[in-house]
């Protein structure tokens, strides 16, 4: 017996020291939930677009991981001149580019790069603006169209971005992934060879992984880039295994067939957190669901009428119902984890007495009828709209409020609480830069007030609107702070919307997964990720 | 039967085009186009929609439209998705092995299994063999895809650990894409392991696949079994005391297969419905997996192309067992 295990262990000391057993190559699994559009975040708006061509690309500056923090990337340090409107980015030297079978690459990464990308995406007269279909859904719902003056490079390694108007958070803006940077030099060798859609399927990119193949509804498989500025990736390789069905996802992590999955269904969380092999991670996610008053129309014109209704809704009972645990009852109108968040804030209690005092002192004694519009899909904000509006509707009873659920297919849906055209209606909202302008200004601020505007409640109110507008204009965090925070107590007393929950975000990763961090921007990230063996 | 090929052949022509009719139309009844499937929540002003609409042709007049996807279908030019610009014929040719791989496993297994099971009830009429193929084909016949599919997951993955869950090959291994067809690309790759690893991921998606199939042609069988074995001929065959065996094997069968026969090529359409199903629960990378996906972003030209090329590969098929159908039935064949 002891000579079987000093055997074993002088074999496996060999072994160790053999090269052929060190060379195993670290290969990640993660088992994503759907196939990427293509290989341009510029090009897309979905999650699964954006978790595929990360490994690859990057922007200028990028989110901390595990944070929302910016911080330097491709540009190493950058200064806002005085006015606010001139940002001037110094770009880091020595960046290699990625190569393929065909394509090598002559030069480093530069200025031109970003002015590349920028321009392809802002100048429809620019050759490459119509390649693969055009759209840039996001470039244009940033409003960069309307915000940019001129990207322009002043030598190899310095870029300058002039503003029409001062926008603090604008560099936040871009460490979002459709500003991801890709290269000059491979679209003029690819339209050269009249085949510039490649640009977007066979990528070329600075990041730590380059792409190896991709197999449509079957994987996406990287390789780490040896030659990454940050230094070569832990993993070896990195395969994205395409399993949309979220039981058959959770099946494979038990068996090991992948290392961890996003979107769990909420039925088998008690299973995953009980699995000694697997790690549950939780966090609350970037976002907000909530009901806003159309404030345009009658009678939630009246505050008192908004008050009332914030007062009448028992949110808890919806967050268990619900949310059933994967939910916290939301207050502000930005979660938590974004900077600014104003903990004095004082929440509407639960109290359908007061409630219907309000509403008769509004001239409501015996209540009203409205519509409530609610959502026909399921968001990370929302798990299932319909049940959240039979409890609101319940409630709203209790008060002589009769609420019709009303819904439509979704793109209809959204249209027409665009357009105003609901009483009451839910919706929500997942930030993508962590700035509070990204949810206090785009969602509550004048400009989106109008027909077709992303401000479903309609509320205009100019000393919120002065607040968050300055917000944007100032340069120093500290102030915008408390210009945040003072907006959210205004929106709080003015109502017009019942803050309802900010969702958690479950992700479960298998043991032997080693410093794998949670996005609040619900991004899957890899580099800095390594396996245990 | 050169006058029977060419009356299916004249008949194919409106089925054709009515299938493209129903594809373009169908498609656009349902709400919500491209643009805004793209956008989500994000609101975007009314003009710059307008232009990302008009970048994909979605705001000519309807008509014009379909005149143009109909001239582009008989030039051979099926358009390029609007989601991933790739075109669309391209993406259904490198999709299309797979899940032809799937179906011809499942008929085959559906074949093996059911043909002896539904033949053997009808010689054991009666019998428990003859109420467990029965009972048991109701049963598939029955089954919900969905269900069913992850049930053998649940058992055979999970629990027992014998099959892997979804995919065609594991991470582990790569291998380069030469015919499409898994089983044969497995072998003409340098990976020791992979063509077994390529069969283990099958055997699942084909039970799941093969099932209702299964079921069918066993009830077929039987009761096609059971109808010649009461005509006339086979009593003369009896009574001039030939062996039981031959009998069934060379008399009976061959007559009792004919309806089967058509039954099986009906079941390829069948079979690609099941697929959609089928191949979303596995991760199977086919058509009927790129369908669902092309639904949900409203990928028009993708859909289009993807029904006509099914509905195309249907027709085939059918033609194809009319003929088999002759060639087994020289009845049908002179009777024209």
């Amino acid at each position: 017996m002891r000579a079987l295990l000093l055997g074993t262990v002088v074999l496996s000391a060999l072994m160790v020291g053999h090269p052929a057993a060190q060379a195993a190559p670290k290969t990640l699994v993660y088992c994503s939930e759907g196939s990427p559009e293509n290989f341009n975040a510029a090009l897309n708006t979905t999650g699964t677009t954006f978790d595929a061509n990360r490994p690859i690309a990057e922007g200028l500056v990028a989110f901390e991981r595990g944070k929302t923090n910016v911080q330097p990337a491709l540009a190493e340090r950058w200064e806002v001149s005085d006015d606010g409107l001139t940002y001037t980015f110094h770009l880091r030297r020595g960046v290699k580019w990625h190569s393929n079978k065909d394509f090598k690459p002559s030069r480093d990464f530069n200025a031109d790069d970003v002015v590349f990308s920028f321009h392809r995406q802002w100048k429809p007269e620019h050759p490459y603006y119509p390649v693969s279909g055009g759209g840039y859904a996001y470039f244009k719902s940033q409003g960069l169209a309307d915000l940019l003056e001129s990207v322009e490079k002043v030598d190899d390694h310095t870029v300058v971005f002039r503003l029409k108007h001062p926008e603090t958070p604008f560099v936040a803006t871009l460490g979002m992934d459709f500003a991801n940077i890709q290269s000059a030099e491979y679209a003029d060798f690819l339209a050269k060879k009249g085949a510039k859609e490649r640009i977007d399927q066979d990528p070329i990119g600075t990041g730590p992984f380059f792409l190896q193949v991709y197999q449509k509804d079957a994987q996406v498989r990287y390789r780490a880039f040896p030659d990454y500025w940050g230094g070569k990736a832990a993993l070896d390789s990195l395969v994205f295994s395409i399993t949309p069905d979220a039981a058959v996802r959770y099946a494979k992590l038990q068996r090991g067939e992948c290392h961890l999955m996003p979107y769990p269904n909420p039925p088998d969380l008690a299973a995953m957190k009980a699995d000694p092999a697997i790690n549950l991670l939780q966090q609350e996610g970037l976002n907000i669901g909530y009901m806003a008053l159309n404030t345009q129309k009658k009678p939630f014109d009246d505050v008192r009428v908004r008050r009332a209704i914030n007062m009448a809704i028992d949110r808890q009972a919806i967050i268990d119902n619900v949310f059933q645990g994967s939910g916290v009852v939301a207050k502000n109108p930005i979660p938590p984890t974004i900077w600014s968040y104003n903990e004095q804030v004082q929440d509407y209690e639960f109290d359908p007495e007061k409630a219907k005092a309000l509403l008769a002192e509004a001239g409501f004694p015996d209540g009203f009828q409205t519509d409530l519009y609610a959502m026909p899909v399921q968001r990370p904000y929302n798990p299932n709209a319909r049940r959240m509006a039979e409890l609101i509707q319940a409630d709203l009873a209790k008060i002589g409020v009769k609420a019709d659920i009303v819904s439509f297919e979704w793109g209809e849906y959204r249209k027409r609480i665009q357009n105003g055209d609901h009483g009451m209606a839910l919706f929500g909202w997942t930030g993508d830069n962590g700035d509070p302008d990204n949810f206090m200004h785009t969602l509550l601020g004048c400009a989106g007030a109008v027909p077709g505007g992303s401000n479903i409640a309609k509320w205009c109110h100019k000393p919120y609107d002065d607040l968050v507008t300055e917000a944007k204009r100032v340069p120093d965090q500290a102030e915008r702070a408390k210009l945040y925070a003072e907006a959210q107590r205004i929106f709080k007393e003015e109502a017009p919307w019942v803050t309802i929950a900010h969702s958690i975000v479950f992700e479960p990763v298998r043991k032997e997964v080693v410093d794998y961090k949670q996005s609040p921007f619900n991004r899957h990230e890899f580099y800095g990720v390594d396996l245990k063996q | 039967m050169l006058k029977f090929l060419l009356t299916r052949f004249a008949v194919l022509v409106p089925t054709f085009l009515g299938v493209t009719l129903l594809a373009f139309f169908l498609i656009r009844l349902v709400p919500g186009d491209p643009v805004e499937v793209r956008l989500g929540e994000r609101g975007i002003s009314a003009e710059r929609l307008e232009e990302m609409r008009a970048q994909l042709g979605l705001d000519r007049p309807l008509l014009e439209q379909y005149l143009d996807y109909l001239g582009g279908v008989l030039t051979g030019d099926l358009g390029r998705s609007v989601v991933t610009q790739n075109p669309v014929l391209e993406e259904f040719l490198t999709l299309f092995p797979a899940t032809v791989e799937l179906a011809l496993c499942a008929i085959l297994f559906a074949v093996i299994i059911g043909l002896p099971a539904g033949m053997i009830a009808a010689v054991k009429r009666g019998t428990a063999f003859d109420h467990v193929v029965m009972g048991g084909s109701l049963t598939g016949y029955s089954m919900p895809i969905f269900w069913w599919g992850l049930l053998l997951i649940l058992l055979f993955s999970v629990t027992l650990g014998w099959t892997p869950v979804s995919g065609r090959l594991s991470a582990l291994y790569w291998v380069e894409p030469v015919t499409g067809f898994m089983l044969i690309d497995s072998l003409l790759s340098e990976e020791p392991g992979a063509f077994g690893d390529a069969l283990h991921h099958l055997i699942l998606p084909t039970i799941v696949l093969g099932t209702i199939p299964l079921a069918v042609i066993a009830r077929m069988t039987r009761s096609s079994m059971l109808e010649v074995l009461g005509e006339d001929y086979i009593r003369t065959a009896r009574a001039k005391g030939l062996a039981r065996a031959r009998i069934i094997g060379l008399h009976a069968l061959r007559n009792a297969l004919i309806p089967v026969v058509t039954v099986i090529g009906l079941q390829i359409g069948v079979l690609l419905g099941g697929a959609i199903l089928t191949e979303t629960i596995f991760s199977w990378p086919g058509i009927g997996k790129w369908l669902v996906e092309s639904i949900n972003r409203r990928d028009y030209p993708a859909l289009q192309g993807g029904v006509l090329l099914i509905a195309t590969v249907v027709m085939a098929v059918n033609l194809l067992v009319d003929l088999l159908y002759g060639i087994l039935n020289p009845r049908i064949r002179h009777g024209r």
